[in-house]
C-alpha cells in the first residue's frame, strides 16, 4: 500500500525531506512504516525509533493498522501554546 | 482558518465571540514570547505547524471542552510564523454561565493545547543562533537562520 509520510520542524531539518511516498507491504502498522522510513532515508537513523506519530491528522499509536492512502506524520516533541 | 493566524492576536475579538446574555463570566488567556532566562536573550520565536492537523486537533479540544462544561463557549487561535518578544502566540477566551466553569475550562484548553497541538518553535537568540524548544523541556540546536540551501 502507498503511505504518504510527512516530517516537520527539527525532523525535517535532520532528514532533509518533508514529504516521502512509501510503499509498505500490508498488513502493516504505524510502527512498521516508521521502521521502513528510518531505513529508507539516508539520515533516517537520526530519527527516533518510537516518535510521536499522527495518522490522517489525528494522534496515533504504534500498533494502529495502516490503510492504503494514509497520511502519516512523524512529529517532533510538541511545542505549541 | 478559524484556529490559526499569522497576525497579532486580538484578545478583545476572541472575548466578544464568547460573550452572551446567558454567560456571566469570561476568562481569557494569552501565552506570550518571553526572553527565557536559561538561554539569554530570545529575540523572536518562529512557530511552525502541521496546519491541517492543528485545525482538526484544536477543534477536537474545543468540542470536548464544550461537552465537559455545559453552557461554555470557547474561542481560540494559535499564531504561526515569526512572533516577536512580548507578543502572544496563543489566545483563548472562554465564556460560561459562572466563573468556576470559565476558569476551569480555560485552564483545560491551554493544557490540552500544549499537550496535543502539532506546533513547533524555533527560538532565535540575540547572537543569531537558533534552537528547537519543546514543551517537555527539550532543547536541540537548529540549523542557522536563513533561506534553505
Amino acid at each position: 500500500m502507498r503511505v504518504r509520510c510527512r516530517l516537520f520542524a527539527r525532523y525535517a531539518e535532520v532528514a532533509g525531506v518533508e514529504d516521502v511516498e512509501l510503499d509498505v507491504p500490508g498488513p502493516a502498522t504505524v510502527r512498521d512504516a516508521v521502521a521502513l522510513l528510518r531505513g529508507r532515508l539516508p539520515q533516517g537513523h537520526l530519527l527516533p525509533a518510537h516518535p510521536l506519530v499522527a495518522r490522517n491528522r489525528a494522534h496515533a499509536l504504534a500498533g494502529d493498522l495502516l490503510a492504503d492512502g494514509d497520511e502519516l506524520a512523524i512529529l517532533p516533541p510538541l511545542a505549541g501554546g | 482558518m478559524r484556529w490559526v493566524t499569522r497576525a497579532p492576536i486580538d484578545l478583545g475579538s476572541l472575548a466578544a465571540q464568547v460573550a452572551g446574555p446567558e454567560r456571566g463570566a469570561i476568562t481569557t488567556f494569552l501565552g506570550t514570547v518571553r526572553a527565557g532566562p536559561e538561554d539569554g536573550p530570545v529575540v523572536r520565536i518562529e512557530y511552525s505547524a502541521y496546519e491541517s492537523m492543528l485545525e482538526q486537533e484544536f477543534g477536537r479540544i474545543v468540542a470536548e471542552t464544550e461537552v465537559r462544561w455545559p453552557g461554555v463557549a470557547v474561542a481560540a487561535v494559535h499564531r504561526l510564523g515569526d512572533v516577536p518578544l512580548g507578543e502572544a502566540s496563543i489566545g483563548i477566551a472562554v465564556g460560561a454561565p459562572r466563573r468556576a466553569a470559565a476558569l476551569d475550562a480555560c485552564r483545560h484548553v491551554i493544557e490540552e493545547a500544549k499537550r496535543r497541538l502539532p506546533v513547533w518553535k524555533r527560538e532565535v537568540l540575540a547572537d543569531g543562533s537558533a534552537v528547537w524548544r519543546d514543551n517537555a523541556g527539550g532543547r536541540e540546536p537548529a540549523a542557522p537562520p536563513g533561506p534553505p540551501a
